[in-house]
């Protein structure tokens, strides 16, 4: 009782010291980010581990949020408190618009439709130069100010986005045992069964898509905040891609999956970097996907279900078949 | 008249799977539907709860259509099912199945549920506690914190009707409920639907197992070829010489 009680506290309590032991900024870099792919992943992890759904467009979202606040308090004087609020409202909008029509598509057509809208957003980004600067970007992003406090260097804002990553965490944990948590079980072990049940399994779908899209757009609007510089980028498909492989690798329908996942992912990107010059000299970035490719594959081989899935899972990952019951 | 369904028919590619199907259920009934494999009873259930449209045909509930209705509707509507090849939710404990079975008590949407907002506790433990009752019913009540999937094949049967009922529906349509049960088990499902009917539940049955059928079911309409061939009291159908030929060959005897 006592060891597991005060197992969770001193894990926090240590991973909130850690700033105050790496004096790199390159490793607190390294951290925030993961927090903000985490966030990311938790939206991501909850529409396709629950909902049953894949996104291949979530990149979109992030980078909506990102745009959102560069163009509102670079180009229009918001205050960087409502900018982040409208960075998190604007991709949740428009992901209540295209969800309509794009989950009722499955399976492949879902992952198409979704890549398109992703592949779309970007092109926007790099083409819609008044607004966005196009692929040089926008610069001078100011520093994110809640109430006089001014997140101005990476050790606050490492606070900032880990305290973010416990809320939703907090929150996923939350629904999950809720009743809408039980209902998007539901949907992942049996559609037709959750819609006997009274579930309006298309309309839960929709919500849990518009909460990822939110989540991605919050993610992307702290990122703004941290960087204070955007291009299109960081934006791209491979992106929306890195998003998903971080839900399965961490563990889809797992508590710590996400954050697992968005580490292990990005940790391996920044390892293979370093190492594959030394191990192979004047090798280029291919090399490194194709590491990363071999890694992963012995990963899903050994651990199929995915990192986070150690005690107890929040509930089996999502397989449904569509057709009609006998 | 609880549930009218006239001239239903539906086909899969050129094979009519149901063709001109009618019936009546009245309130507090059970109403029988038999007939060999591949008869077209599990597609009616299909056509009535809104899982497939058909391709003519009405069904009215309560007098009004269920024309167009989304699965999900025809259970708020008041009816609800089982399936012929369970579809419980495994990863769920017994008791969570039947509290999500009531998903249309609750009123606890995704942004309360997500900051856990006061009252969510309130209406989870009256749900639970209502959901326990329903399992001790069906004598599930000391499994109810196991998952679904570690239950044995009968008690599952029994899991699924006690989630059909979660919500309270007026008609609960029940697909072959004794298929996989030993004798035992079979016997206390047909006391079990009986008490269910005196409590006012209407049903309609879908059930291989002809001595269940006969000992619970108000009146029979017998499918063949996706057509009604018969229909009437169970002493009726035993007594038409139709009924027989077209069980005739198949290992299902009329008791
Ligand atoms: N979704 C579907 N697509 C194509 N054909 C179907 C579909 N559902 C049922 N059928 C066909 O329709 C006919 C009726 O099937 P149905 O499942 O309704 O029979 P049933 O009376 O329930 O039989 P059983 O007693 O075996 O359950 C069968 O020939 C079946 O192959
Ligand atoms: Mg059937």
């Amino acid at each position: 009782m006592w060891s597991k009680s005060l197992l969770w506290p001193a894990v926090i309590l240590l991973f909130l010291a850690l700033p105050f032991v790496i004096d790199s900024n390159y490793y607190l870099s390294i951290l925030i980010v993961i927090g903000l792919y985490t966030i990311i992943v938790q939206g991501l992890g909850i529409l396709m581990g629950y909902a049953g759904q894949v996104s291949f467009g979530h990149a979109g979202f992030f980078g909506l949020g990102g745009y959102t606040v560069a163009i509102l308090t670079t180009r229009f004087d918001w205050s960087p408190v409502f900018a982040l609020i409208a960075a998190v409202i604007l991709p949740g909008l428009i992901a209540a618009i295209i969800g309509r029509p794009t989950l009722k598509l499955r399976e492949l057509y879902l992952a198409l439709g979704t890549m398109g809208f992703g592949i779309l957003i970007h092109t926007l980004f790099n083409e819609g130069r008044e607004l966005t600067g196009g692929p040089s970007g926008i610069s001078g992003i100011p520093y994110l100010s809640i109430g006089g406090l001014s997140f101005d260097s990476d050790i606050k804002f490492f606070y900032l986005v880990w305290a973010v990553v416990l809320l939703v965490l907090i929150g996923i944990n939350n629904l999950i045992r809720s009743r809408v948590g039980r209902a998007l079980r539901a949907i992942s072990e049996s559609e037709h069964a959750a819609e006997t049940a009274g579930i309006d399994t298309g309309k839960l779908k929709l919500k849990a898509f518009i909460f990822s899209a939110l989540l991605a757009g919050l993610a992307g609007g702290l990122y703004a905040f941290y960087i204070t510089f955007i291009s299109p980028s960081p934006f791209g498909f491979h992106t929306s891609v890195q998003f998903v492989l971080m839900a399965v690798v961490g563990g889809l329908g797992t508590f710590l999956g996400p954050l697992l996942g968005a580490a292990l992912v990005v940790l391996l990107g920044e390892l293979l970097r370093w190492v594959i010059p030394l191990v192979i000299p004047g090798a280029g970035g291919e090399y490194e996907i194709i590491f990363f490719g071999l890694i992963l594959v012995f990963l899903m081989i050994f651990r199929p279900k995915g990192l986070g899935a150690f005690g107890k899972n929040l509930k089996p990952p999502a397989v449904k078949p569509s057709v009609a019951p006998e | 008249m609880l549930l009218e369904v006239q001239g239903l028919t539906k086909h899969f590619g050129g094979v009519a799977a149901v063709r001109d199907v009618g019936f009546e259920v009245s309130e507090g009934t059970i109403f029988a539907l038999i007939g060999p494999n591949g008869a077209g009873k599990t597609t009616v259930f299909n056509l009535i709860t809104g899982i497939l449209r058909p391709d003519s045909g009405f069904i009215h509930f309560l007098g009004k259509p269920l024309d167009g209705l989304k699965p999900h509707q025809v259970s708020a509507a008041g009816i609800t099912r089982t399936f012929q090849n369970l579809q419980l939710f495994n990863g769920m404990t017994v008791l969570e199945n039947v509290m999500t079975g009531a998903y249309l008590n609750g009123k606890t949407g995704f942004v309360r549920s997500l900051l856990r907002m006061p009252g969510i506790n309130a209406e989870d433990k009256l749900i639970s506690k209502q959901a326990l009752t329903l399992l001790s019913e069906v004598g599930l009540e000391s499994v109810a914190d196991i998952p679904a999937a570690a239950l044995p094949f009968g008690q599952q049967r029994l899991l699924e009707i006690a989630r059909s009922l979660a919500s309270g529906p007026r008609l609960i349509l029940l697909d072959e409920p004794a298929a996989g049960l030993n004798s035992a088990e079979t016997k206390t499902l047909a006391i079990f639907l009986k008490k269910l009917k005196q409590n006012g539940l209407s049903m309609v049955l879908v059930e291989h197992d002809m001595e269940t059928v006969m000992e619970v079911a108000d009146r029979i309409l017998v499918l063949n070829f996706g057509e009604g061939i018969s229909e009437g009291t169970p002493a009726e159908i035993q007594a038409d010489p139709e009924v027989i030929r077209a069980y005739l060959g198949e290992d299902d005897q009329i008791a």
